[in-house]
């Protein structure tokens, strides 16, 4: 969230799509019920599903699954159309005015650099034209042919009303009731908040999704003002930290990037994540890239990480293709994967396409599961009748399930998706012999670390100088883990414009990330989080709840990241001269007299720096401003497109009918073998997509007796009319087939979802819960991801769960 | 109207609310007899959050069990935490269960193996356990580590083995994993954030 939670109360208005949140994250959902009642804020929903979300809503448009980015296209033409946008917002804070390259085209639905043998784009056409000072062009004025305004606007002309209602089924009424409403926050003293989750991310386009979300939001001026924002509602507890801490393929701690093969330079690897600010007067905070990396690196390697070796710098893997969950069951499956590490983690369930992951889980040596539960994953081999039917004897695959605490049952920290780390403590000792996760992996890496004392091995040198200094080896306690990922100086920090001034002393945790130094005299191994734990204590752990400004900042309620900080680019809130544009929600404001910004919230900016200097919101961007051009970010190109799911009913993308080859998504990589296992319309005739209830929680509550009396048993959603014409009767017995599998379940019938006209043809969707499996408490069932596709977004390879195609029948 | 404490809770028990009663003005007088002390009374309360969604609910877990050597301290109500910002002491049908997620009769209780080909699990210590996996993790990255690639470029990455970080594990546990992982060169890591 750019936001948080309890601000959603300061809103005017909210969008919820691509998300439930009244059924998925309840708790959350009140702060919407709580401006609904107090700010007379409206509440608009975009969904499939007529779900809980909509039930109470002030209005519902019904959208097919997989489609938002034409629904959102069309809002932005609608804005655009009728100039309601924020005109000074958008002028000073956002890459309007900004003049692209002249070789950057679109045309039949490709934009420029596209090469069909290995489905990616040149991008070097995707940028801005620069001028003879090192910088980017603009044409304030707007005008000129090439300006980021002018071709947006050029390229979502074609997202008419009448094309949003052939792609989304979505009637033309509903579609511009939604504008409408969502026109009127671009007045400077209204505002929307954007609410999303998973309905956005599981697309193989997701990221263009919320991308879309962003500009509408960029464009009203919605971004970094209270009751504003672009609000990623995480699925999970602490998605948002092993997030933040990087525990991704290609990911450092703090977003911080492995290298390429080809980066063998220490001083280019971090010359290209250090940019160099794109206009005049700008901050581009990545510039201190240097700072954050070698102080992780001082965290990981202490004494061994020094000038002379740069950092350690080789010691860290280097890549040479993707590595993530998609691509490693894809190798797994070919044999190139011995052995695989589960903490947590039930990938039976909850990667895509069951078959082929059971099949690669089979093809390993050894799997290692860590979990508080009986997972799946962790009886793959073993035959759970019609829910597993597999024959042990032919999986030779060894399994060790090594029993884990819950939450209850150990200190630490979890980071909600507000971005607040809030601590939290042990009540009880977990059963029978189970042990922490941090006892687990110690356990772990203390005896891989003796066998490369003892005997020697591939590259030692890392494992061997890894720091490990806690007074218990074998439990690494959270305090000491807390306390090195937020940071302290090795040696005497002195002010550099005061040799003689020691602001830091050597040992002591540091309060912010900005003391971060790149000489080896600090270590954080987390630079995002520096501060959580300072000379103050665990401030993690703070539980005052006061808000003195009444606008919902608890700002010494835990610790948000970064610096505290609740609202992301609230400079924004306030207009070039530094005043907020609505009074009645001020974050902060420019105080002349004292020189700096201040207010209800931590300033999002360079304390001092005083309006007339001009730089602008977007610290982290080089441009400083936000960017609706995504210049070479994103896979599928600057703006985003709609694309048609990999399994979609119709037969052309009606945005570009003329080209079969922008179907799906241009830039989605999809293995070889997997083209034959997606289906077609005829034989699976219609949309598939899959959710949470508000009873379960994905595959754990299985486990709980209270959410597995409340839903005991599998059922699927399917619409009145297709009902009708498949013969089936509320507590039938159903069979949904996709072109990798199937499954049986209860039908529910509902009007909850409804047949929409798309293209010229009835369109029905089949609703399937995700939450049963064959281990658990509530009545056994099918693993959902039986049906889904293993194809996943063209950025993140997030896996599409959320269209796909399948048939139906009564069993 | 004058009312015993025991009168009060029966009239309470019958079914009308005791704090619109109060509201009244009709309080019980002086208790004769202690009738129950409250569970809670007694209980150790700790402060937690919900390991569900990401809304982060404050909890409050009630136990029972001091912490003398013999005894096993045991959670017995979790509840909304009423201080939390967020949400002000309420959960949802998620969080309500939550007791029941701890003490679920699925929880594992202590280290499993599985031999190639066979139909059931075998219970084992947790040194047989680390020592068999440290081999085979070991072996495996000595077998299949790159240290350089094709180009004679300084690669360092061992790809053979890969490792699934949680979704609801703390920030401790996520950072010790990372620089575990990392340090032996591992690429195919990932967490829950990517499905």
């Amino acid at each position: 969230m750019t936001n948080h939670w309890v601000d959603i109360k300061n809103t005017d208005l909210v969008l919820i799509m691509g998300g439930n949140a009244a059924e998925a994250h309840p708790c959350g959902f009140k702060w919407v019920t709580e401006a609904k009642a107090h700010r007379k804020a409206r509440l608009i929903v975009v969904d499939p599903r007529f779900t809980r979300s909509a039930a109470v809503s002030d209005f519902y448009a019904p959208i097919r699954a997989g489609t938002d980015i034409a629904f959102l296209g069309g809002v932005i033409n609608y804005l655009l159309t009728n100039d309601r946008i924020h005109h000074e917002y958008v002028k000073h804070y956002t890459d309007m005015s900004f003049l692209v390259k002249d070789e950057f085209s679109f045309a039949n639905g490709l934009f420029s650099g596209y090469d069909p043998e290995t489905r990616k784009y040149d991008r070097s056409s995707w940028g801005y034209q620069i001028g003879a000072d090192g910088y980017a062009v603009t044409d304030p004025a707007l005008q000129h042919p090439r300006c980021v305004y002018q071709l947006m606007k050029a390229h979502y002309s074609r997202y008419t009303p009448e094309m949003v209602s052939t792609v989304c089924g979505t009637p033309q009424d509903a579609f511009l009731k939604v504008c409408e409403a969502i026109a009127e926050t671009a007045a400077a003293d209204r505002t929307m908040t954007i609410m999303y989750a998973l309905g956005w991310t599981q697309h193989s386009v997701g990221s263009q999704m919320i991308r879309t979300g962003a500009m509408v939001q960029l464009l009203l001026g919605n971004i970094g003002v209270a009751g504003g924002g672009m609000n990623a509602l995480r699925g999970h507890s602490n998605i948002q930290g092993l997030t933040d801490l990087g525990l991704l393929a290609n990911l450092l701690p703090g977003y911080l990037t492995l290298a390429g093969d080809a980066e063998q330079d220490y001083q280019a690897y971090i010359a290209k994540r250090a940019s160099k600010p794109l206009r005049p007067g700008q901050l581009s905070y990545w510039q201190n890239y240097a700072k954050f990396h070698v102080s992780l690196m001082k965290a990981w390697f202490g004494d061994a990480a020094s000038a002379s070796n740069d950092w350690c710098y080789d010691w860290l893997p280097k890549m040479d293709k993707g590595y993530d969950l998609l691509d490693v069951f894809e190798d797994m499956g070919q044999g190139k994967v011995n052995g695989y590490v589960c903490q947590g983690f039930n990938p039976l369930g909850s990667a895509p396409c069951k078959v082929k992951v059971s099949n690669s889980l089979s093809k390993l040596k050894f799997l290692v599961i860590i979990d508080p539960l009986a997972t799946e994953t962790s009886e793959f081999w073993q035959n759970h009748g019609e829910y597993n039917d597999v024959d042990p004897a032919k999986i030779q695959t060894e399994v060790f399930r090594l029993p884990s605490t819950c939450f209850a049952e150990e200190d630490g920290s979890l980071i909600n998706s507000g971005r607040w780390l809030q601590w939290h403590w042990k009540a009880a000792e977990p059963p029978g012999e189970a042990r922490s996760d941090q006892e687990i992996m110690a356990g772990l890496f203390l005896r891989i670390r003796a066998l490369y004392e003892k005997e020697g091995g591939a590259f030692p040198e890392p494992i061997l100088n890894l720091t490990w200094k806690h007074r218990i080896p074998a439990f690494p306690s959270p305090e000491e883990l807390a306390k090195e990922f937020s940071g302290k100086a090795l040696k005497d920090l002195t002010d550099p414009k005061d040799p003689g001034k020691v602001l830091v002393k050597a040992g002591e945790q540091l309060s912010a990330f900005a003391e971060l130094r790149d000489d080896g005299s600090t270590s954080s191994g987390c630079w995002l989080f520096a501060g959580c734990w300072s000379e103050k204590g665990n401030l993690m752990a703070r539980r005052d709840n006061a808000d003195p400004f009444g606008i919902g900042q608890t700002l010494n309620w835990a610790y948000s990241w970064p610096a505290n900080r609740r609202i992301l680019y609230n400079r924004a809130s306030c207009d070039p001269s530094g005043k907020p544009y609505d009074p009645t929600r001020k974050l902060i404001a420019w105080d002349a007299g004292a020189g700096k910004w201040g207010g209800a919230d931590v300033p999002d900016f360079k304390i001092d720096s005083a309006p007339e200097e001009g730089m602008n919101p977007f610290i982290m961007n080089p441009e400083g401003v936000a960017r609706f051009f995504a210049v070479d970010k994103m896979a599928e190109g600057p703006f985003p497109e709609h694309y048609e799911p990999f399994e979609t009913p119709l037969a052309e993308n009606p945005l570009s009918p003329q080209n079969p080859a922008v179907l799906s998504s241009p830039a989605a990589r999809v293995f070889k073998d997997d083209w034959a296992t997606f289906g077609k319309p005829d034989k699976f005739p219609y949309v598939g997509t899959t959710y949470r209830l508000t009873e379960h929680f994905h595959f754990w509550t299985k486990h709980a007796r209270l959410n597995a009396i409340l839903q005991p048993e599998q059922f699927v959603e399917i619409g009145e009319e297709l009902a009708k014409e498949k013969g089936i009767r509320a507590g039938d017995h159903v069979r949904v087939r996709s072109n990798r599998g199937h499954i049986v379940a209860v039908a529910v019938v509902t009007r909850r979802l409804m047949t929409l006209d798309v293209a010229g043809r009835k369109t029905h969707t089949v609703g399937v819960p995700l939450h049963w499996g064959f281990m658990g408490l509530a009545k056994n069932g099918y693993l959902t991801n039986t049906l889904t596709p293993f194809v996943g977004d063209g950025n993140t390879q997030t896996p599409e769960f959320k269209a796909f195609l399948v048939d139906v029948e009564k069993v | 109207m004058q009312v015993t404490r025991r009168q009060f809770f029966r009239i309470c028990a019958a079914g009308v609310g005791s704090s619109s009663l109060a509201a009244l003005g009709f309080a019980p007088g002086e208790a004769l007899a202690e009738v129950r002390a409250f569970k809670l009374a007694r209980a150790t309360e700790t402060r937690n959050t919900c390991p569900y969604c990401s809304v982060g609910c404050g909890l409050l877990m009630y136990s029972l069990g001091d912490t003398s050597k013999n005894v096993r301290g045991r959670i017995f109500h979790i509840e909304g935490d009423p201080d939390h910002p967020v949400n002000r002491g309420t959960l949802c049908p998620k969080g309500a269960g939550l007791l029941d997620f701890v003490q679920s009769p699925n929880r594992l209780q202590h280290p499993e193996y599985r031999a190639p080909g066979s139909k059931a699990w075998t219970r084992i210590s947790w040194d047989e356990a680390f020592d068999r996996i440290a081999r085979l993790m070991k072996d495996d990255r000595d077998a299949n580590f790159i240290a350089r690639n094709a180009k004679g470029e300084t690669v360092n990455r061992w790809t053979s083995t890969g490792f699934l970080a949680a979704s609801a594990s703390s920030n401790e546990t996520g950072y010790l994993t990372h620089k575990v992982v990392r340090s032996m060169g591992v690429l195919g890591f990932d967490n829950q954030a990517r499905v």
